[in-house]
């Protein structure tokens, strides 16, 4: 893609339109996102509700997300973990839950040794920037975690 | 795509004993995520597929549970290996309790 | 929302500028679509958004061209046809047909872009019922004719009758309006490739429509693109289907020609 180069900083007349735009988008985004929240700590929560408590490790779990997505509807991701996929040896599961959106809540993978392996790619929304944070659970039991930051962009008007 | 639930899946006609093959699905749905606001101060109930799960010659072999927060039309890839011929069923499951289906078949060398 | 707040997220858009001003990312799946200096609005899209257009599998416009290819040989209308009973295969008739609107309808002298091309057909030759605009049936059959054309250059014509018309988007195009006093030339000629806070402004090249926008979560039109931008100018929007709009769109497609026509695209 064609370098994405900025040519200038904002004027102030630039950054009072801004302001504007800020004030509208983010009254829009209330809107959306209503009182209840999730929270980094509401979060950790629920992730530990999924996994019952038990500790997690860091490695061979990895997200791929965008550092900056342009819009919140439509965010790519894509988890995988690393593991042979043999019957002894599988991911069970990977749970993606999110720290700042209205629920914590995003997706479960659950695999098996047939799929071969242990990734997959789907499309989230992200009310706000964020931690997207993700827990794979081996067959063994052992858990291994892995988050990742996206900042989420309002429009200048993007109407 | 509100009046009729369109479903594009993307899996090899053929494939060696063995590989590793990536499937591809997308369903059109509005994910409603039950919290958009109405014009009279409520919000739109939630109305989502929550639930995808693929088949392989009748035995689940990935399952994925869904929440609000996954995107309008959703999309899913995901792997499977190739072990033998046969029928690839998947499934969308929709909070009113609808069940969209489509079936693939590959061949296995 | 305070005002600390507000400055928060202006704060905020400027740390996203510099992020994006220091991130050179490879052209995805080699793709290009520039001629000359003009850019297509691809080339203003991150790297995740591009990879959805990439492979038509991952690009969920297809779920419409879908629909489109299926109602092309459905028959409508009092007059017992379908789009194939005239026109046969898609792939053969239409190709090259996306590239060339609006342009001058033989019949009624008027102009007239794809969405109303497929409705007076529909009126006047299948005698069946206009889709309604921004309908799932005619985004997606304005979508399944467009990509009959993908790849190939955007070659509207304004000679003869047709200049008016581009005269009259042309001045649509440079004029003033809204509360915000802002021209379609001040953002997407004057200062296209700058940051309106975090959107990198396009060219504003219409060869990507209809698109699959992050924002509507679904395959839009261009006049509906059209009518966002004037409510950002918080200017009074004109009907989708309009003479005003069909005007601009001429006068916008003339400034996109040459560019690869990439419709269904995936845009922010």
């Amino acid at each position: 893609m064609t370098k994405r180069v900025i040519e200038r900083t904002l004027s102030r007349r630039d950054a009072i339109a801004a302001l504007g735009a800020g004030v509208l988008a983010v009254a829009g985004a209330r809107l959306i996102i209503g009182p209840a929240q999730a929270s980094p700590d509401s979060a950790e929560a629920f992730m530990s509700k999924l996994i019952g408590g038990r500790a997690t490790k860091g490695g061979k779990i990895t997200l791929k997300l965008p550092p900056i997505a342009e819009n919140g509807n439509t965010v790519p991701l894509t988890v995988s973990v690393d593991s042979p996929m043999t019957a002894s040896n599988y991911v069970k599961t990977v749970h993606v839950v999110a720290d700042g959106n209205p629920n914590p809540e995003v997706a479960s993978f659950h695999f098996t040794p047939a799929s071969g392996k242990a990734q997959a790619t789907t499309r989230i929304r992200m009310a706000k920037t964020q931690n997207i944070i993700a827990v794979a659970e081996m067959s063994d039991g052992s858990l291994y975690r892995t988050a990742r930051n996206v900042k989420v962009t309002i429009g200048g008007c993007g109407g | 795509m509100a009046n009729k639930i369109k479903i594009r899946v993307r899996v090899p006609k053929t494939a060696k004993k063995g590989q590793l093959i990536e499937i591809k699905t997308l369903i059109s749905h509005n994910m409603e995520s039950g919290q958009r606001k109405n014009k009279k101060g409520g919000k739109h109930p939630r109305k989502i597929v929550n639930k995808f799960v693929c088949k392989y010659n009748g035995k689940e072999v990935f399952v994925s549970d869904w929440h609000p927060a996954i995107s309008a039309n959703p999309y899913l890839a995901f792997f499977i290996r190739a072990e033998e011929s046969g029928k690839l069923e998947f499934s969308w499951t929709d909070d009113d309790g609808s069940v969209y289906t489509k079936t693939a078949s590959i061949q296995v060398n | 929302m305070t005002y600390k707040s507000a400055a928060a997220y202006v704060v905020g858009g400027l740390v996203a500028l510099g992020m994006l001003a220091s991130a050179s990312a490879p052209m995805a799946e080699g793709y290009e679509n520039m001629v000359g200096d003009k850019k297509s609005g691809y080339h203003y899209s991150t790297p995740a958004t591009q990879s959805i257009q990439d492979d038509d599998f991952n690009n969920p416009s297809f779920l419409w061209v879908d629909q489109g290819e299926q109602l092309w040989s459905k028959v409508d209308g009092k007059a017992g046809k379908s789009c194939a009973t005239c026109h046969d295969a898609a792939a053969k008739s239409m190709k090259g047909v996306g590239a060339t609107y609006p342009k001058i309808d033989a019949k009624s002298g008027k102009l007239i872009n794809i969405e109303q091309r497929i409705n007076s057909c529909r009126k006047n030759n299948m005698q069946a019922k206009p889709w309604k605009w921004e309908s799932n049936q005619l985004l997606g059959m304005t979508a399944f004719v467009k990509l009959q054309s993908r790849g190939m250059p955007v070659n509207v014509s304004i000679d003869g009758a047709a200049k008016p018309y581009y005269e009259k988007g042309k001045n649509f195009y440079n004029q003033r309006r809204g509360m915000l006093d802002m021209s379609c030339s001040g953002c997407h000629v004057e200062n296209a490739g700058k940051m309106v806070r975090a959107d990198l402004l396009s060219n504003g090249f219409s060869n990507g429509f209809p698109t699959y926008r992050l924002k509507w979560q679904k395959l839009g039109s261009l006049h509906r693109r059209f009518r966002g931008c004037n409510k950002n100018i918080r200017a009074q929007p004109y009907k989708a289907g309009s003479d005003e709009y069909t005007a601009l769109e001429l006068f916008v497609t003339h400034r996109s020609n040459g560019l690869k026509v990439e419709s269904p695209s995936v845009r922010r």
